[in-house]
């Protein structure tokens, strides 16, 4: 499998492929217990979700926690900002697959496309504002092992505007992040 | 089965509390966080990853985390297991041996590498080594590299798992249970740091 990777050496916001180390499961063999887990038919087509299929009752719940942290809209974080903290945890782990989706997500929900792209190209010190700064600061620290988000996190997110439901998404979305990063770089690699 | 939302618990939050009213408007996302832990500690199919297992990983992975609450519910966990008084003894040592700060490692050769950090290359100690086993050896080693080193993951990492009997299935339950584990260790930690703001 590895002759037709062309790993990219960058972060990018362009779309990227992802090629599994281990064996998917081939889609003639799902059943409806796969589609289950799968969540979307559609993903059937999807080498990732293929594999991760194979624990399908993890799979619907990771899925279903994914979709409400950054699809849920009804209140909290602006949808901009939930993908900017992905973005940036994505940055700081070096998952080039992960941050290559959701640095193009925050580009187009923000339409800040050279900001995002400056978090991309200088990593997470980028100066990208006071809002954006906080988010980004508080995403790293969480991400960090061990945890270093701290007080200093609350009151710059404060500070910068945000109130404690809008701190909660940044807090799911960058823990969400640590989550995805971790099988996405261990599972296979991307390709350009 | 439990219905104790585990996230609340370890994170102290009160039922009727300011965050308990936040989480709430995350409904879903709040029932399949707690769904989540429950497929992978109360799984239909453990033939592929042990619970035995599944609670020595666990107990790993949140004692290199050092969050006293968690890693204490994870030990706790292991310690209630048929097989984990055994265990406990050498997952304690390998998580003493094993603590250091991520994330660091390498990126593909380029433009990155200048960002490339070395740190501590995990390995099992010999002592440990025969209380674990081989598939609990290959499983801690490749869980202190998802922990704090998740960039330099690579196929050869995927093999060696392999090579110590753990199937295609058995490896991504175990990825997505260090993963997942990261996960709420993190929102356990944020939303604990919040509440205290507040208090």
């Amino acid at each position: 499998m590895s002759a037709t990777v062309n790993p990219p050496v960058v972060f990018t916001q362009d779309e990227l492929g992802w090629v599994s180390w281990i064996d998917p499961l081939p889609e003639a063999d799902l059943t409806e217990r796969h589609y289950a887990g799968l969540v979307d038919r559609a993903r059937a087509k999807s080498e990732y979700f293929r594999l991760l299929v194979r624990d399908p009752e993890v799979l619907e719940a990771r899925t279903k926690t994914d979709k409400d942290i950054f699809y849920n809209v009804a209140d909290g974080l602006p949808r901009a900002e939930r993908e900017l903290a992905a973005a940036a945890t994505s940055r700081y782990n070096g998952c080039i697959y992960c941050a290559s989706v959701h640095a193009r997500f925050a580009s187009t929900y923000s339409k800040r496309r050279e900001d995002v792209q400056r978090l991309l190209d200088e990593g997470v010190k980028a100066d990208l504002g006071e809002r954006w700064n906080a988010v980004v600061k508080a995403s790293v620290a969480l991400a960090a092992t061990p945890i270093a988000f701290g007080p200093d996190n609350i009151a710059d997110l404060r500070r910068a505007g945000l109130e404690d439901a809008e701190i909660v998404d940044v807090i799911n979305g960058a823990s969400f992040f640590n989550w995805a990063n971790r099988l996405m770089l261990s599972l296979g690699e991307p390709s350009k | 089965m439990s219905t104790q939302d585990i996230i609340d618990t370890l994170a102290g939050i009160e039922p009727g509390s300011a965050l308990d009213a936040i989480r709430a408007r995350r409904l879903q996302a709040r029932e399949n966080a707690q769904k989540s832990y429950l497929s992978l500690f109360e799984p239909i199919d453990a033939s592929d990853f042990s619970l035995a297992e599944r609670a020595a990983v666990a107990a790993f992975v949140m004692g290199l985390h050092g969050e006293s609450a968690v890693a204490a519910f994870y030990r706790d966990k292991l310690a209630a297991n048929a097989d984990g008084a055994r265990l406990l003894a050498a997952i304690e040592a390998e998580i003493a041996r094993g603590g250091t700060s991520g994330p660091y490692g390498s990126y593909p050769a380029g433009p990155l590498s200048v960002e490339n950090t070395a740190g501590l290359i995990y390995r099992v100690s010999a002592a440990s080594k025969s209380a674990l086993g081989i598939r609990l050896v290959a499983a801690l080693e490749h869980a202190h590299l998802l922990v704090f080193r998740p960039r330099d993951a690579a196929s050869a990492d995927m093999k060696a798992l392999l090579d110590a009997g753990w199937s295609n299935t058995g490896i991504v339950t175990f990825s997505q249970l260090v993963a997942f584990l990261s996960f709420q260790v993190r929102v356990v930690s944020g939303l604990r740091t919040l509440a205290a703001a507040n208090a």
